[in-house]
Formats: C-alpha cells, structure tokens, sequence
C-alpha cells in the first residue's frame, strides 16, 4: 500500500505545531498502524530527520498507553479496539490519514503524537481507591455479591483510561472514564463504603482540571476501545445525586 | 448567581435537565390551548381559554415560576457550552467522524434560535396582551379581548409563518436530544426503559412539533 501521512510534529510542549506530509510505501495489508508508523520513522531516522514520537507499550491492547486520532477518530476506524490492534487493511491504497494528538485542554501535547494524560491520575488520586485493607483473596462466596453487580464492576474496570473518550467528546468530557471508575466500586461491598466521597472528590478533581461537561453525545461509547457503556455516566449521576443531597451539612 | 456557577458539572447538568423536563410540560398546555383556534371559526374557545389564562391568579403566580425555568435554563445552557469550548483550546483539523446522537451536536444552536423565536413571540402576544389594547369581542358566554385575531392576523404573513414553521422544527430537534439526555442526566438509565424512553421523546417531540406548525399552516391556507 502506498499512502500520505499527515501528522502532526510539535517540537515540544511549548513549541507552536504544524501538519507535515510523509509519503510512505510498501506498506503491507497486515501491517498494524503502529509497525506502519515504525517504518515511517525507520525512513525519517535513516534520513537523519526527528522520527515521530507517539505513545505505545503493550501494542496488544491492554496497556492504555497508545492513543492517535486517526481520520477523525480516537483510536481509528473499527470498533472496540486501540490503535496498536487496529491494521493497515481499514485504509485504501493511495489515502491520505491524519493523524492527530487528542485534543483536550488537560492533556496537553508533550511532543508530536503524545500527550500528557496525568490528569486522569489526579481523578483517580482523588479517590478512584479503597483505603481500608481487603485482604487477601477471599473465599468464594464468603462475600456475597449479585452477580450482575460483579458483571457490571468487570466491564467498568476494563477502562484502560487511554483517554479516546476525552478525545472524542465533542466537549472534551472526561465522564466515561470517571463513571468508569466510580462504578466499578460502587458496585462492589468493598467500594460501597467511600462510595459517596469518591464519587464527590473525583468530579470535583475533574472539574477543576477543565475537562468539558456531558451533553449525552454518547462518542465516548462509540469510540471507547473496551466499549464501556454510557450507562455508568448515569449511575455516577445517580451516585453523585444521593452524595450531594445525602451529604452532612460543612 | 455567582455561586451557580461554580456548581459542579453534574449538578449543572441535573438542574438543566430538570428544567427542560419542566418546560416540556409548559409545551404541552400551550399547545392543547393554541390547537382551540381550530375548533371554532368564531375563536370563541381560543378566547375564553386565554382569558382565563391571563386572568387566574393561580396560573399568574406561576407564570413567575415559569419565567424562572427559561431563566435557569438557558443561562445554564450557555454557561455549559462556553465551559465546553474552553475544554479543547486546539481544535481537531479532522473532526466529529465518531458515531453519536446527532442533534445533541446542535443543541446551543437549536436553543439560541428557538430563544429569539421566544424574544419575537413575546413581543408579538405576551406583550401585547399584558400592556397593549386588544379590541374586546362578545360572546353569548361573556366578553373577552380578541386574542384569536391577532393570532389570524399575525399568520397571514406568509413570511411570518414561514419563521415560525422553521423555529417549531428546531424546537423539534432540541426536544428529540433533550427528552431522553434529561433522564440521562438525571441518572433515570435502565437497559429495559431507555429504548422506550427514546422512542417516547421522539414521538413526542413530533407531536409538539407538528401540532404548533398546523395552527399557522391551517390558519394561512384558508
């Protein structure tokens, strides 16, 4: 396959940005996006130019760490999955991609394609936690839990907190990821204590970081690569409602 | 006011959506009241319904509760949306290729237009029938001021109707995202009633619509 890549190169964090072409060729079908980008920046390092910096690790989707907006769209074309999974087959031979940072005022551009994303760390310092010990291993069933609720807690913990949710929100709403994390304790007997805190201090923490409101989009759903539902930003909204009405008086 | 601005995100979501839910109601009761003018060609019905409208002190004192939904509504949908544009300083050069509801898209645009087609509106009735003089009519049932006429008169201005055709199917598209977003917000998500709560604001928000574009429709073409 033989395409054009327009990429965003930003020196720095400072440095003011530009979009920069990059004919490549050869590229095989089976190629994953990011072997793609490997070859590239092979060619730009044998020309003695800058390669490109984006993040990457695990490349098997489960790291978080690989991000990209890619024609539009957090993570690519294709549903369900992140870029590193996402190959060279969802494009035609001769396109034109670009290839975009996420865009959002918490997380800004480090370099290139990589942006700081620390201020999901701070949400979740904020209390995505249990602070008493649980511990070790429990026997089965010594704690009861529904199992809808355990079902329910395991597709919210999937959250990776790559960020495509931020970045595909037209608002730049860090909801998905926050309702992500207050649900996957909420639903749990060991969450449920510091359930009405962690709810208060984590919106509280993202606010103050300048993500965006809700305005039930649902692009977060759609582009989210463990599809984790909307139907969490409701229960944290359920959550945050009983917090904020049940709360004591300061 | 100060402070409502510093409520958090969810907070200022819960109340717009209440709000909204609220307004909606509003439409409703304007609606059954405005689809009288149809009924009889005298406005007798129209008439009456307004006079009581404008005279019950019950309906008087909340039409200042009223007043505060539109109030609280719209500053907070604005104050929402600017925070929404502060959100992401550098905008995408490819943008919005992600699947998503797509009048929740339009919303501040949807809104704002509908609010100049409310600053018109209530010049045009509001004030008129608080402060102007309407030309009284009699009945066998009694006499009241003829509201029925200005309404007549107003749609048969072609140019009038056809604004006011276009503000209703806005406030169509606003109604369609805002029904089900508000339940959303409101945390009222449940896998068995959401398809139907959508469903619902749909045809809703279709009835309204088309119920408010028939009064000028009908009244122009006859």
């Amino acid at each position: 396959m033989d395409l054009t890549l327009k990429i965003w190169r930003q020196a720095s964090a400072g440095a003011t940005g530009k979009f920069v072409n990059y004919p490549v060729s050869g590229i095989s079908e089976d190629a994953s996006f990011l072997e793609m980008l490997d070859v590239l920046n092979e060619s730009l390092v044998m020309k003695g130019e800058e390669p490109v910096a984006f993040d990457h690790d695990c490349r098997e989707g489960i790291c978080g760490a690989c991000s990209l907006y890619i024609n539009g769209r957090p993570h690519g074309p294709d549903k369900g999955i992140t870029t590193c999974q996402m190959h060279m087959r969802n494009f035609k031979d001769g396109e034109t991609i670009v290839i975009e940072p996420w865009r959002a005022k918490p997380f800004p551009v480090i370099k290139d394609l990589m942006v700081d994303r620390s201020a999901f760390d701070e949400i979740i310092q904020a209390g995505g936690f249990i602070s008493v010990r649980t511990g070790g291993v429990p026997d089965a069933n010594a704690i009861p839990i529904p199992k809808r609720h355990a079902d329910l807690a395991m597709d919210a913990a999937a959250c990776i907190g790559c960020g495509a949710c931020v970045a595909a929100c037209k608002n730049a709403s860090a909801m998905l990821f926050v309702a992500a994390k207050v649900s996957q304790f909420a639903l749990l007997p060991q969450g449920k204590l510091e359930a009405s805190e962690r709810v208060r201090n984590m919106v509280t923490k993202m606010d103050e970081l300048g993500f965006g409101n809700c305005t039930n989009t649902y692009a977060c759903e759609a582009e989210c690569p463990k599809e984790i539902s909307v139907s969490h930003i409701a229960r944290m909204n359920r959550e945050y409602l009983v917090a904020k009405v049940t709360a004591p008086k300061e | 006011m100060g402070k409502a601005l510093h409520y958090s995100s969810i907070t200022k979501k819960i109340i717009m959506s209440l709000a909204g839910l609220f307004l909606t109601s509003f439409l409703v009761v304007h609606l059954l009241i405005n689809l009288l003018i149809l009924f009889d060609d005298s406005r007798e019905l129209f008439n009456q319904a307004a006079h009581f409208m404008v005279t019950n002190p019950l309906i008087q004192t909340f039409q200042w509760v009223l007043f505060a939904g539109f109030i609280v509504h719209i500053i907070l949908g604005v104050v929402l949306q600017i925070q929404n544009w502060m959100a992401r300083p550098v905008k995408y050069e490819k943008k919005g290729a992600s699947e998503q509801s797509y009048f929740s898209k339009f919303m501040i645009h949807t809104g704002a237009i509908v609010f100049i087609f409310l600053i018109i509106h209530f010049a045009n009735f509001f004030v008129k029938a608080k402060f102007g003089h309407i030309e009284p009519i009699t009945y066998a049932s009694g006499t009241y001021e003829d509201l029925g006429l200005l309404v007549v008169e107003l749609f048969s201005d072609g140019g009038y109707v056809a604004f006011y055709v276009i503000a209703l199917l806005l406030l169509g598209f606003h109604l369609d995202h805002g029904f089900q977003s508000a339940f959303q917000s409101l945390g009222l998500n449940h896998s068995r009633y959401i398809p139907w709560i959508k469903r619902a604001g749909t045809a809703f928000s279709a009835l309204i619509t088309l119920g408010f574009i028939a009064i000028p429709l009908v009244i122009y073409f006859s």
